[in-house]
């Protein structure tokens, strides 16, 4: 018994580890009927694997049997890969105790599709609506709608998660036919829109009536996949803009595409890629909390993002023309925008020099990198670099200067490079 | 006349001295402990008498100079066991006190004693987290969870609201290890819990035999989710070691050595 359920574990948590989302924030729900657990507001890490992800959530599948047949998924039909199935109990004792030893903040639930999408879906409402209703299960719950599944049932998920997700996985609908020829876009936005009514309609019943039952609180998220398929950062960064700004989604996940079969149809890499990944998670922030509008970091003439440096830094490199700023008497907005300075020292600068002027050693202890910021920045109406270096020298010092440091993913994966030339 | 005081080391105790230097109008020259004191030959220090009703009175007035969250940063530095953590927050309050409420000291970042209880109060933030994050109960016999920690400061009291709310419905115990105390929950209240001896709260002392008979088993499948929640094409020990710096191993039962370890699931290719 204990051998079989060990065994299936390991099957059905390596099936759902290329599943990025792993957040457990922005729930509201407070442990008010004395039962176990509570899962309001910031989201904890509880272990790091050694791939450097967290590990938040008990992110597993009900089952990776599947009647899909997904290019890039491990689980798809064609794959001979060992197979396993929980029972509803099964998966809701091994949350309960999880949770109970301060593992994990809930549970992180999705499945392959065996016999029907309704079936499948109905399995999963039944583990969820039994964690919350029997045992007073108020740890996060994050379900992953699964594609097709009827929306009295999606509507029913919602009662119990605390946030929904649809994944979209493959950035355009001609790459989503080739490689998942039983999806399309119609079947994956309709339950998006649906869920984002349902939150809509919630927040304003709730706004009536205190004792309205929340639905997805923590709203509803989405994953692409990057690199096992044709489309730009261009096109993948506008795709996010208007799934945040259409569908109101709490989170876009990028999944670095993991090299997982030979078929013709997927690029042959050898290492999955993660330099673009978080290039993309970069920009992905700039997006969402420093005021970046999507066509300000790529367009159309630049459809790439640029591997070596940041987002930002491209940007900024790129506008020229609106640098300096004077850390003295500039906007907010354009101190936010400042290569080296973040949304911290921002904060910082903008309400410590309502006590006095600001000098460099003031930014510097503010923890302003000044390596980057210098080229962009005046203090007190000084140029802190009296040459005017072109972009490329900019790049160059950035990059290679005096005490530069790399981001560890960055080092690794250019020392990989490095290897394999 | 000098002013330099001593207390009996607790943040009541503190507080006490804050009213003294604030009925008085004077900066301290030193405030420490009374089992630590360190001066001048000559010095003479002033014991303040910790006094519980003037304590609550100070803690409740500070917020006519500061917000709420700064008031707890302050707390936060009196937790750190920094040595200088009474001058620091003594300054603080005077700066505060002197600015009459009329403009937020706190976001003066420019001035060194601000800028240092900010980050301070930050790392006591960190710590906090990661004890919400990394305690690791182990469930015994007498149905009561189990965890041993040893964090860098002493957070107890910062992660005791967190963890009471959360384990409402199960016995627990959390047992600083470095602080010989700890928080104990009965179902009813979480209380503070001293322990003289040496005797059984050491983790390898809770001996297999005292523990419930299914916790071996979610040790084991805890691990095996760990191992099998890692992409090994994405290696990267060096974030790893960022996020779980290698101090806090000890007490995490997935970072434990395995008997055997689990390999990925063979993910079989087409043409192999």
């Amino acid at each position: 018994m204990n051998e079989r359920i060990q065994e299936k574990l390991s099957i059905l948590a390596d099936a759902a580890k290329y599943d990025v989302s792993c957040s457990s924030s922005g729930g509201k729900r407070k442990n008010e009927n004395r039962g176990l657990g509570n899962a309001e507001g910031m989201g904890i890490c509880h272990s790091f694997t050694e791939d450097g992800r967290c590990v938040s959530l008990l992110k597993i599948l009900l089952t990776n049997h599947c009647i899909f047949d997904c290019a890039y998924c491990v689980s798809r039909k064609s794959n001979d890969v060992k197979r396993a199935a929980f029972t509803v109990d099964e998966v809701v004792d091994l949350t309960m105790n999880f949770y109970r030893r301060n593992y994990i903040e809930g549970l992180f639930l999705s499945s392959g599709i065996f016999s029907s999408p309704d079936y499948t879906m109905e399995r999963l409402v039944r583990i969820i609506k039994k964690l919350r209703t029997e045992h007073k299960f108020n740890g996060y719950i994050h379900v992953k709608t699964i594609p097709g599944a009827s929306p009295e049932l999606i509507q029913e998920a919602g009662l119990y998660a605390d946030r929904l997700s649809v994944n979209i996985e493959l950035p355009s609908e001609m790459s989503l036919t080739n490689l998942a020829p039983e999806k399309n876009y119609e079947e994956i936005l309709t339950p998006m829109e649906q869920i984002r009514d349902n939150i809509v309609q919630n927040k304003e019943e709730k706004a009536l009536f205190k004792k309205v039952p929340q639905f997805a609180a923590a709203g509803q998220s989405t994953q692409l996949i990057v690199g096992a398929s044709p489309e730009t950062d261009h096109q993948i960064l506008q795709l996010s803009d208007s799934l945040y700004k259409g569908y109101g989604l709490k989170r876009v996940y990028y999944s670095g595409y993991v090299p997982i079969t030979d078929d013709a149809r997927l690029p042959q890499l050898t290492q999955p890629p993660v330099i673009r990944e978080h290039r993309l998670y970069q920009s992905d922030w700039l997006m969402r909390f420093y005021g970046f509008q999507a066509d300000e970091i790529l367009d159309p003439q630049h459809p790439h993002l640029d591997l070596e440096i940041d987002p930002k830094l491209a940007w900024a490199l790129r506008n020229r023309h609106v640098f300096p700023v004077d850390v003295n008497t500039a906007d907010y907005e354009m101190i936010l925008r400042v290569p080296g300075i973040g949304a911290r020292s921002a904060k910082r600068i903008v309400a410590a020099r309502r006590f006095t002027s600001l000098s460099l050693d003031h930014l510097q202890k503010f923890g302003v990198v000044m390596k980057r910021a210098k080229f962009f920045i005046t203090c007190r109406g000084q140029a802190l670099e009296r040459r005017d270096y072109d972009e490329q020298s900019i790049r160059r010092q950035i990059l290679f200067g005096a005490g530069s440091v790399r981001s560890a993913l960055v080092t690794q994966q250019l020392d990989l490079f490095a290897q394999a030339g | 006349m000098t002013h330099d005081y001593t207390y009996d080391g607790s943040f009541d105790g503190l507080l006490t001295v804050l009213l003294e230097m604030y009925e008085r109008k004077v900066q301290p020259n030193s405030v420490q402990p009374a089992d630590a004191v360190q001066g001048g030959l000559f010095t003479a220090t002033v014991p303040i008498q910790t006094n519980e009703e003037k304590a609550e009175r100070v803690w409740k007035g500070m917020l006519k100079y500061m917000d709420n969250d700064t008031r707890t940063k302050l707390y936060h530095v009196f937790l750190s066991e920094r040595p200088d953590r009474e001058m620091l927050i003594c300054r603080f309050v005077q700066q505060a006190v002197t600015a009459r409420g009329r403009v937020d000291v706190s976001e003066n970042y420019a001035d060194d004693t601000v800028r240092l209880v900010h980050h301070i109060s930050q790392q006591l933030g960190r710590e906090k987290h990661r004890m919400e994050a990394f305690v690791r109960f182990e469930k015994t016999s007498e149905e009561l969870f189990h965890a041993t920690i040893e964090p860098d400061f002493d957070v107890l009291p910062l992660i005791a609201p967190h963890f009471t709310k959360r384990y409402a419905d199960q016995r627990w115990l959390i047992f600083d290890q470095r602080r010989r105390y700890g928080l104990y929950y009965d179902l009813a209240r979480t209380d503070i819990v001293e322990f003289e001896t040496e005797a059984p709260q050491r983790r390898t002392d809770v001996s297999a035999t005292v523990l419930d008979e299914r916790e071996p088993l979610f040790k084991l499948l805890w691990q095996t989710y760990f191992d099998h929640a890692n992409i090994p094409e994405r290696k990267n020990l060096k974030l790893h070691r960022r996020h779980i710096p290698l101090r806090y191993w000890k007490y995490l039962s997935e970072k434990q050595p395995r008997e055997q370890r689990f390999e990925p699931i063979k993910n079989k290719r087409s043409s192999l």
